[in-house]
């Protein structure tokens, strides 16, 4: 039964052209990232100071940065990079965002109080200062980047889960589980979860360009992934500084960032129309 | 109203209060002693006595908490550990930088994000509206710190038409300006989208409703129902948007100030994270927080005020 309406929002994505665009981009990105290795024509970290900041050549297709190394492979290697941390730290933050949202919807109601205070609380900071808060205490490093993300956009997921959670929880179906005794975790588990697990769904996928963005930011400050891991926001601030002798180095590293982002915001947006059962009705 | 207003301020201070705890909780939880964090292999007995002494570090947690707040309150955010002066007179000369910038790139994002929102409407269905539409997405979706640097590399470095770094000379306004215009081009660029975006949607919203249909009967031409009477409805949501968009203001704000190497809080706070300058990240974290909050809370006061509606919910 599902198969049908899915190919159609697959169909509707593709002849749209916007969605068709983020699609191809996207996969590119996940391609790259996933066959970095056999795509790279050379080592990341391999260094060649004789052949520093090189224009762009047949040898090198995107020139060298200035300790030699080849652009290009440090690019197909940031793409593993940015991919890496952005589905690790989605995946924990859907984790435990489900975890605490199913906890304030479903628990006593001063648990809930003192959860939804505290989301309040998270989501009322200035998200880089907070992030640049928990790195000057913690140091900077991919760890620190992924706790940020974690702590920066659970209170999110976790609103968004206790909303559902809330309007599930009177509905007859949840209601016939506790007559016959379900267990509180069997309830919230088999028979919440499922219920509340597409919108987040929605919205994790929508999050990736942002982590994406957050993480090459960082980098490009010296205040996420060190050097020399290839990291998109590594190599912009490697171009940043020698932007006076070679542009080549600033320009490859910006254009993927850009590419990345948008593939993903036109695909979240060729999706959401493609699903909207409103809007699919609405087109003849 | 005077009640909702009193609830929300309480909120607002209780939301600081728990943050702020947050923070300096999670200083104790790092292992080793934020001094010799702070000092790294630099590390040497005499020094390390020193800062502990100066960051107030000999004193018992409770204490210092105690202290921390006690003296935020009074105004007094501590001492720059390493250049002895006083957090907030940093701050203090940050900021103004800092909501110079914001406010020049909201203004001109506001003028062109709403006059391209309108026109999205007025043509929408049409080839215009999607064309607008592409824009705005990517306006949005373009990393700020990318524009900053590729608008430096073109303007300033190949064209040498603006200056790549810094606010200008004091004193001199059109130095001032001209280091002024690409800053705020790449904070507000993702505005111009984000705004004409909302406005667009807003507005067919509105379209919609009876009192448009009514000028519509009268026989108004089509451009003045817009402007005139979907256009006044459309603008109050944008405040709210404004005041939450405060923060990826500051966000965006600590990137591009890096790039362009202009004072701010963003360069202020980047250059403190680097030193592992405790005083000054939580001194400025403190102060950007306490403004936005404020601002959050005036913006909702402010809907309630203009928007009859939620005026009402909240006296029910």
């Amino acid at each position: 039964m599902r198969w049908p309406a899915n190919t159609r929002a697959l169909r509707a994505l593709i002849r749209d052209p916007m969605g068709l665009m983020g699609l191809v981009l996207v996969t590119l990105f996940i391609l790259m990232a996933v066959a970095a290795p056999i795509l790279a024509p050379y080592d990341p970290l391999a260094l060649d100071v004789r052949a520093k900041l090189q224009s762009p050549s047949l040898a090198h297709w995107l020139g060298t940065d200035q300790l030699g190394r080849d652009t290009l492979s440090r690019i197909i290697y940031g793409a593993r990079t940015a991919l890496t941390i952005a589905l690790t730290a989605i995946g924990l933050a859907g984790s435990i965002g489900i975890l605490l949202g199913l906890i304030a919807g479903y628990g006593p109601r001063w648990l809930d109080a003192a959860l939804v205070l505290i989301f309040d609380a998270l989501n009322s900071l200035p998200m880089m200062m907070f992030a640049l808060a928990i790195i000057t205490v913690l140091g900077p490093g991919t760890g620190t980047l992924i706790l940020v993300v974690v702590l920066v956009s659970i209170p999110g997921y976790a609103r968004l889960i206790r909303a559902q959670t809330l309007t599930l929880r009177s509905a007859d179906f949840i209601v016939a589980e506790q007559a016959i005794g379900a267990s509180t975790p069997r309830i919230l588990l088999m028979h919440l979860l499922p219920n509340v697990f597409g919108p987040l769904c929605i919205v994790l996928s929508m999050d990736i360009p942002v982590v994406i963005m957050l993480e090459a930011g960082l980098s490009y400050l010296n205040l996420g992934v060190k050097p020399p891991t290839p990291s998109w926001g590594n190599i912009l601030y490697d171009g940043y500084t020698a932007i006076r002798t070679s542009s080549t180095l600033v320009i490859a590293a910006g254009a993927p960032l850009v590419l990345a982002t948008l593939g993903f915001t036109f695909l979240g947006e060729g999706l959401r129309d493609a699903l909207d059962p409103r809007f699919t009705t609405a087109r003849p | 109203m005077l009640t909702y207003a009193i609830k929300r301020a309480a909120l607002a201070a209780l939301i600081l209060f728990v943050v702020m705890l947050a923070m300096y909780g999670m200083v104790f939880l790092v292992p080793g002693d934020p001094a010799s964090v702070a000092l790294g292999p630099r590390a040497t007995p005499a020094l390390k006595a020193m800062l502990t002494e100066r960051m107030g570090l000999d004193q018992p947690v409770a204490v210092q908490i105690w202290r921390f707040f006690a003296n935020a309150a009074q105004g007094d955010l501590g001492i720059d550990v390493w250049s002895k002066r006083p957090v907030l007179d940093q701050i203090l000369e940050a900021f103004p930088q800092t909501l110079l910038l914001g406010t020049v790139a909201l203004s001109w994002a506001l003028t062109l994000g709403i006059t391209v929102g309108v026109l999205a409407v007025v043509y929408r269905g049409t080839f215009i509206d999607r064309a607008l539409g592409l824009v705005s997405v990517s306006f949005i979706s373009v990393p700020s710190f990318v524009v900053a640097i590729y608008l430096l590399l073109i303007f300033a470095v190949w064209l040498q038409w603006l200056p790549a770094i810094g606010a200008g000379k004091a004193g001199d306004i059109p130095s001032q300006i001209k280091a002024l215009i690409l800053p705020s081009i790449a904070v507000g660029i993702g505005w111009v989208g984000y705004l004409a975006r909302m406005v667009r949607a807003s507005m067919l919203e509105i379209m919609a409703a009876n009192h448009i249909r009514t000028a519509r009967a009268f026989g108004l031409p089509e451009r003045r129902v817009v402007t005139r009477y979907a256009l006044r409805l459309a603008i109050v949501p944008t405040i709210s948007v404004i005041a939450v968009g405060l923060g990826s203001i500051l966000s965006s704000a600590v990137f591009v100030e890096t790039v362009f190497s202009r004072p701010g809080i963003g360069t202020l706070i980047t250059g403190a994270v680097f030193k592992r300058n405790y005083p000054v990240v939580m001194g400025t974290v403190l102060f950007t927080t306490a403004f936005y909050l404020l601002v959050i809370t005036c913006a909702d006061l402010l809907i309630a005020k203009l928007d009859p509606r939620v005026r009402d919910a909240l006296a029910r």
